[in-house]
């Protein structure tokens, strides 16, 4: 088997601009082949964001610690002096994030932000950048292009706004693009127009997509591989549908039992996960998840962190009790 | 005597035909004014909320769905008249809002509302019995007598008063304040609560504790709820009723279940279906609408839906749809479901634009 193009190994991120040191992640370790769209699903502080900030480097340097490695494409991240880091950025991995509003500069129309981005990647008369972005604008689909080349950011509407967005981070023909919540401030007809449009490039580009998301249904729709983080750590990963069908983790178990779904008794109650999830500077000894976990023994309270599991169908899960989730049917790997 | 005709529409009717109204809201207008120019004069108006009728039954929630700008929101303020309204009126139990039987002070302790955002809807300098307490002392209570009444709804609410009572918003998570809210709005012993969004910040694991406690908190103080989320799975979930709004217009209102199965309007039919599947192996093919939402300072002529919708005539362009009722507790703004619209007839005229393609 090849090498996978982007290699997490061991990523800590501790923050120490407070007056307690935060770790926000702690010990994560990903995959991800080329071409292939990975979604980091969990609830707000879980260390998702951070994770993928990491990948990019975007992560306060002098207010934070980092441990472990990260491989992209060959370049050894942790180790990128400042010129070879600006040139990483955008041209070998690109991000969009949530609020296009905020991630666009309101002074200049797109088209200058696109063939600025690529003028200053590449040796391309300004002409030819200027062809490339209404390229890019036709690829990402935004109506009348060349007229909408020359809009400012606060002229579009908020769906066009994150196609131009996603033009942008295309700029520079990057291999992984990082993708931040960028369809949870969209409505819902026009969140599933982005989420298809990001299955769209990954499977005509060849991108390799890493997906931070809340919402595990945009993660189906976009992701062939989901990772649970909870706490800063992953502790479930497996293919999409291996996930939705057989979650294994009792973390992952709540988290989809706990959704309110269609078919569900007008009046019944939620399933839901007792508690909230716990202070990043003050975790509990063991598994962080242990004190609202419906399964946690003794032995989950005590010393270190599980160790991931591997399961059947390259499947891993960070708990101790994990053969007591397993499907009750013959629980075979999904083909 | 002849049987009742259910099939029959009768505009007349409640909508719920077992429920009756407790606060019925009649042709409710809201423009926001755009200034600008030398004079700063209104140039252009946001229509936000457009000639909207609707009834809450006693005891039901309501749900109400709809994309930013549609109007949700500002409908929630409305209601609460947190914003004065340009047209319509309010009929609360039977008496209009602000006449002499119902002062708008004592609507507003019947009729009580909670926010999206749990931390700015909270005073940050009052502990938190404090600011559960405040709106009881206003009305009248002895504070001795507020504070017991805040302690016994800090319990119901799962928040342990000897451990909560004297805290700050700020020492509390998302959820907890939440839970803060829900207290406070239930102090005043309303009938109605307003939920605008109320657990759309949480966490889902959080999300769905809060939803069980509004279950449980309906259920013993007699509430009825309206409901607005953007989040359609769990509208569907908690209510009764839907409503759904487009550009500050009601398109199709009916029982929940009925709506989610079998939705009339062409614009909920596309909102549904854009929920993401949960399916890993049936994921979504094609979006079912293109382009965005248009902008409610400009909305488009006749029926608002027009500009986006799959099954459009000419006509519908011109002639804006009413409300009307398409079978027993279902309303739906769409000319192609009123046989005598003219809807039908247009398409007739006028060849239909896919035949011309083909």
């Amino acid at each position: 088997m090849t090498d996978p193009y982007v290699r997490i190994r061991d990523l800590g991120v501790t923050f120490t601009g407070g007056a307690k040191p935060v770790r926000a992640v702690g010990g994560v370790s990903l995959d991800i082949r080329e071409g292939e769209a990975v979604a980091l699903i969990g609830e707000s502080g879980s260390g998702k964001s951070v994770t993928m900030r990491a990948i990019m480097r975007l992560n306060p340097e002098k207010r934070s610690r980092i441990e472990g490695s990260i491989h992209v494409g060959g370049h050894d991240v942790m180790k990128l002096g400042a010129r070879r880091l600006a040139r990483f950025r955008g041209a070998e991995v690109a991000m969009i994030f949530q609020e296009p509003l905020l991630a666009l500069d309101p002074v200049y129309t797109l088209g200058a932000q696109i063939t600025e981005s690529i003028r200053r990647h590449e040796p391309v008369s300004r002409a030819e950048a200027r062809a490339r972005a209404l390229q890019l604008f036709e690829r990402v689909r935004i109506p009348s292009p060349e007229r909408r080349l020359d809009s400012y950011p606060h002229e579009m509407s908020g769906g066009m706004r994150q196609r131009a967005m996603i033009a942008l981070a295309l700029a520079c023909r990057p291999k992984l693009l990082l993708a931040d919540e960028p369809t949870t401030a969209l409505d819902a007809t026009v969140q599933i127009q982005v989420l298809l449009l990001l299955r769209e490039l990954q499977r005509d580009l060849g991108l390799s997509i890493i997906f931070v998301t809340h919402d595990i249904g945009a993660a189906v729709e976009v992701a062939d591989r989901i990772a649970v983080m909870y706490a800063g750590r992953i502790v479930e990963e497996a293919s999409a549908r291996d996930l939705m069908r057989a979650p294994r983790h009792p973390y992952t178990i709540g988290l989809l039992k706990s959704r309110a779904h269609g078919a569900m008794v007008k009046g019944a109650r939620l399933d839901t996960i007792p508690g909230a999830p716990p202070d990043l500077a003050n975790l509990p000894a063991g598994c962080a998840f242990a004190p609202r976990c419906f399964l946690a023994a003794d032995s989950c309270r005590r010393d270190d962190p599980p160790p991931l599991v591997a399961l059947d169908g390259g499947r891993t899960a960070r708990c101790l009790r994990v053969e007591h989730t397993h499907p009750d049917a013959i629980g075979t790997p999904a083909h | 005597m002849s049987p009742p005709d259910t099939s029959r529409a009768d505009s007349a009717r409640p909508l719920n035909g077992a429920g009756e109204a407790l606060l019925t809201v009649r042709g409710l207008k809201k423009y926001f004014p755009i200034r600008g120019g030398i004079l700063n004069r209104a140039v252009k108006r946001v229509h936000a909320v457009d000639d909207v009728d609707l009834e809450v039954m006693r005891g039901e929630t309501l749900g109400v769905v709809g994309e930013s700008g549609c109007g949700k929101s500002t409908t929630a303020r409305l209601l609460m008249e947190l914003i004065e309204p340009d047209e319509g009126e309010l009929i609360f139990d039977g008496c209009k809002v602000g006449s002499r039987e119902l002062p708008l002070k004592e609507y507003r302790r019947q009729v009580q509302m909670v926010f999206q955002d749990s931390y700015s809807s909270l005073n940050p300098r009052l502990t938190i019995e404090d600011s559960i307490a405040f709106g009881a002392q206003v009305h009248g209570t002895p504070k001795r007598e507020a504070l017991a009444r805040t302690h016994d709804l800090l319990a119901r609410v799962g928040l342990d008063p000897a451990r909560f009572a004297g805290r700050y918003p700020h020492e509390l998570s998302g959820g907890q304040r939440q839970r803060v809210n829900i207290a406070r709005a239930l102090a005043l012993r309303p009938r109605v609560i307003i939920l605008d969004e109320a657990v759309s910040a949480l966490d889902k694991s959080v999300e769905a504790q809060v939803l069980n406690l509004l279950t449980d908190l309906k259920a013993e103080f007699g509430l009825t709820y309206v409901f607005i989320s953007h989040d359609l799975n769990v509208v569907r979930f908690v209510s009764d009723r839907v409503l759904v709004m487009y550009l500050g217009k009601v398109v199709e209102l009916g029982e929940a279940e009925r709506v989610y199965t079998h939705p009339q309007h062409p614009y909920t039919a596309a909102l549904l279906s854009s929920m993401p599947s949960m399916d890993p192996d049936h994921r979504t093919e094609e979006p079912p609408l293109a382009g965005d939402p248009p902008n409610p300072i400009d909305p488009p002529t006749g029926c608002r839906f027009h500009t986006r919708c799959p099954s459009i005539r000419p006509f519908c362009a011109t002639r804006e749809p009413p409300l009307a009722d398409v079978e027993r507790d279902h309303a739906v703004a769409c000319h192609a479901r009123v046989p005598a619209s003219g809807y039908h007839d247009d398409a007739a005229a006028v060849p239909d634009p896919e035949k011309i393609t083909a």
